[in-house]
């Protein structure tokens, strides 16, 4: 059997894309000495850990949707009621609230890149952003509280039971995208601000988003 | 190697005692308060085990000093029927949930994670930390359980509804008990969320320079593999346990269904689904089995490859076969409901993966078996160990071919049979896992060896004991021995007791030789001979590049560069038997070869 003996790759520091130190950057230096350095632009782990966090609340609503489904399909006790009309305005307000987001961070990243020199519009998009997200939590509030002054709580049918579920469990996880943009604006602030940082807080609210549509789609069609 | 000394580690070495030992960010020290917790745990699973076992022997024997434990669920010292369920539940759910999962997964997956994949640190090491005490929370709130009107919940680490939903009509512990119970498991999937977060970025994006994902070591792609199932099962169990918290609590009926009629009294709920909670627990419950025993099979296979001086016949084999593990596990669940009264065709359709499953199962047992054959293993505790965990595996496993299929699983399902199959091949399998691990890598945690002679003692009484239990559950179940009775007293259960005393002596004595196992840990903590170096067992993963213990950023002011495979052994050559992945010494390459 032939045997193939190789020289150890030798590194060539100067070679490693990004700045220099292969920060952000893997690169495979293979044991049989081919100095080839497969670019692999590695996220930043906030790229990556964003999205696994939101598998993680994909599968927690999956959970609950389906327990709605199967509880629905075996239940001759089911209250069909009208969604607050307050809801729909929510709806609006989270989605301007998605366009507020996106702007400013496409200000931020025009910013970052030297293109504009001037932070404070940014700024303020994110102050409105948060300002929106404070507004549909108490839209949200408001919804709870006239379902209630109705006479229907928590425990009055299985029909209110998830709809107190998921809007307040949704509640929580938008309660967590102002906690990021507050966290976000400090760091603006403080010019501490990493785009990585940004961008996943953006995804993160316009998933919130897009899962209030599908919630309110879901509750609009089972409820 | 490469000068990261102006990268260091995002955070600076803590100073303070408590930022140190107790609310660190430092993953090894977190992985070793993981491990704290697990030892802790299995502590309190094991005692609640022998408590379990002494009555099933001899039902009328006063337990000294029980009563302290509970005056209404052991007057006089003999418990109650209701205290053994109590007792029962306890000891799966903590077993379950704070051992199995906790040890091979959270603690040995924080420390060598990150080190294995060259990186310095979690990428979110505040969000581990707050894993760790969010796990230490739930695990104060399940025992806490113990000390609330009426005990714990009675019924068992499944819960099924609709008794664990109808609240203390149910019996004693299922009012607060079991509000406890789901508090406690839905903080604990917080904290498992929080891992899986972290392991799975560390994973994907902390690699060192020539860390491919194909160089990982298996224990690096069991860790991996475990938690995106975690990441996925964890999601679903939570809001299950919401769910059934609010059935308490707030008076909803998501599982309790109309017109149930419980001590003559009809309860207030209605059309609640108790298969619901089936399906919600088994899509988490059964990929649990391999979040429990994936990070085994790792660990073994890392122990075994060192101590065989050889790589497995295939390395991608096994980790692609431990990656369908995970995939179907979620395909699956549906076997445990074999006897929920589902459609037949139903059944068939759960039966069949159940029965592919085994294809992976069986490709990984033998690229295990094939990779020894002929190899001249290293006898030592861990590899001990690592062929004890091979040899539970297989045999809990055999077992599972059986219950696979519906019309078998019918009868055998509420009986023995299926408490020595998971007991074997979850249960101690990954319970051997753990004790593998912590002997291959204690000397790189703490800097000193463990005594091999109280090791192989450990291990021999541990490796024939555990087949003294468990065996004869499968003789039990086939004899019709139904599960989760406290008491044998119908006629054809009265002559199969003499064998209930049997497993209760041999899970005394297996009990007590953990105690060698503790005391070896202890004393060799503090007492035991240093390593002789920092890689005692000619490793060639990273974690044995590194000085013993690690520092702070886990490699010093030099972050390592992966040159080779993570198992380059008996290279031909070659200066020793084995390479490092971080030599750059010439190597033989294979694939070059053909």
């Amino acid at each position: 059997m032939a045997t193939t003996i190789h020289e150890p790759p030798k590194i060539d520091l100067d070679r490693l894309p990004g700045d220099g130190s292969g920060n952000g950057w893997r690169n495979l230096v293979p044991s049989d000495g081919d100095m080839r350095l497969v670019k692999d632009s590695s996220p930043p782990p906030a790229s990556t850990g964003i999205w696994v966090g939101l598998a993680a609340i994909t599968m927690t609503f999956a959970a609950f949707t389906s327990a709605l489904v199967v509880r629905q399909g075996n239940s001759t006790d089911w209250h069909h009621f009208t969604l607050p009309p307050i809801l729909y305005f929510n709806s609006l307000i989270i989605i301007a609230s998605s366009v507020t987001l996106d702007m400013a961070r496409r200000r931020m990243a025009a910013f970052m890149s030297s293109a504009k020199s001037q932070a404070g519009a940014p700024a303020g998009l994110l102050y409105v952003t948060l300002a929106l997200g404070l507004v549909f939590v108490a839209g949200q509030t408001w919804a709870w509280l006239q379902l209630k002054s109705q006479g229907f709580g928590l425990a009055s049918n299985i029909s209110y039971s998830f709809f107190y579920v998921l809007t307040v469990t949704h509640a929580v996880h938008v309660l967590g995208g102002l906690g990021g943009l507050v966290r976000v604006i400090w760091k603006l602030n403080n010019l501490g601000l990493k785009r990585s940082t940004l961008n996943a807080t953006s995804l993160y609210w316009h998933f919130m988003g897009a899962l209030w549509l599908y919630l309110l789609l879901l509750l609009w069609m089972k409820l | 190697m490469h000068d990261m000394s102006a990268h260091a580690v995002g955070h600076g070495a803590p100073t303070s005692f408590i930022r140190k030992h107790v609310f660190s960010i430092d993953h090894k020290v977190i992985g070793k308060q993981y491990y704290a917790l697990a030892l802790v745990a299995a502590v309190v699973g094991m005692f609640l085990s022998w408590l379990m076992r002494i009555h099933l022997g001899w039902g009328s024997f006063a337990i000294p000093g029980l009563h302290l434990l509970s005056s209404s669920g052991a007057p006089g010292d003999v418990m109650t029927p209701e205290y053994y369920l109590q007792l029962m539940t306890m000891h799966g759910t903590i077993m379950v949930f704070f051992v199995l999962t906790t040890a091979p997964f959270a603690a040995f997956g924080n420390f060598f994670l990150p080190i294995q994949t060259g990186a310095e640190d979690m990428p979110f090491p505040h969000f581990n930390m707050m894993s760790f005490w969010v796990t230490f929370v739930a695990f104060m709130v399940m025992v806490a359980a113990f000390f609330v009107p009426d005990g714990p919940s009675l019924g068992g680490w499944t819960q099924y509804a609709p008794l664990s939903a109808i609240g203390a009509v149910g019996g004693p512990g299922q009012g607060w008990g079991v509000v406890f119970w789901a508090a406690s498991i839905g903080i604990f999937c917080i904290g498992q969320l929080l891992g899986s977060l972290n392991f799975i970025t560390t994973t994907l994006d902390m690699r060192c320079k020539g860390m491919s994902l194909m160089r990982l070591p298996i224990s690096a792609w069991g860790w991996f593999i475990t938690s995106v199932m975690g990441l996925t099962a964890f999601a679903v169990l939570m809001p299950a346990c919401i769910l059934l918290i609010l059935d308490h609590v707030a008076g909803t009926s998501f599982f309790v269904p109309t017109g149930l009629v419980i001590g003559d009294h009809v309860l207030p709920h209605s059309g609640g689904s108790t298969l619901l909670w089936q399906h919600l627990f088994w899509f988490f419950g059964h990929p649990e089995v391999y979040i429990a025993i994936v990070p085994g099979m790792g660990i073994v296979s890392h122990v075994l490859i060192t101590n065989m001086r050889r790589p497995m016949l295939s390395h991608r084999v096994l980790i692609y076969s431990m990656a369908a593990l995970a995939v179907l596990s979620y395909m699956v669940y549906g076997h445990h409901m074999f006897v929920s009264g589902m459609n037949p065709v139903s059944s068939l359709a759960f039966s069949f993966p159940t029965l592919v499953i085994t294809i992976p199962s069986t490709i990984i047992v033998l690229i295990w078996l094939g990779s020894l054959y002929g190899s001249k293993l290293r006898i030592n505790s861990a590899s001990l160990f690592s062929l004890g965990f091979v040899s539970m595996f297989i045999s809990g496993g055999v077992s599972g071919f059986f219950l696979a299929q519906p019309s078998l699983d019918i009868m055998l399902h509420a009986t023995y049979f299926v408490v020595g199959h998971f007991h074997l091949v979850m249960g101690v399998a990954a319970m051997f896992g753990i004790f593998a691990g912590t002997y291959f890598w204690f000397p790189k945690m703490t800097g000193r060896m463990m005594s091999e002679t109280l090791g192989k003692a450990h291990f021999i009484l541990s490796f024939i004991g555990a087949y003294c239990i468990f065996m004869p559950f499968h003789y039990l179940g086939i004899a019709g021995n139904v599960r989760r009775y406290q008491a044998f007293t119908d006629d054809y259960l009265i002559p199969l007791v003499p064998v209930h005393k049997f497993i209760t002596i041999a899970a005394l004595v297996t009990g007590f030789a953990q105690l060698i196992f503790i005391y070896n840990l202890i004393y060799s903590r503090f007492k035991g001979a240093h390593a002789p170096n920092d890689n005692p067992w000619q490793g060639t993963s990273l974690e044995w590049s590194t000085a013993t213990p690690p520092p702070h950023n886990n490699f010093g002011a030099t972050m390592p560069i992966v040159y080779h495979d993570p198992y380059q052994y008996s290279v031909e050559g070659a200066a020793a038997d084995y390479i490092m992945q971080t030599s750059t010494e010439k190597v033989h390459s294979p694939d070059e070869e053909k």
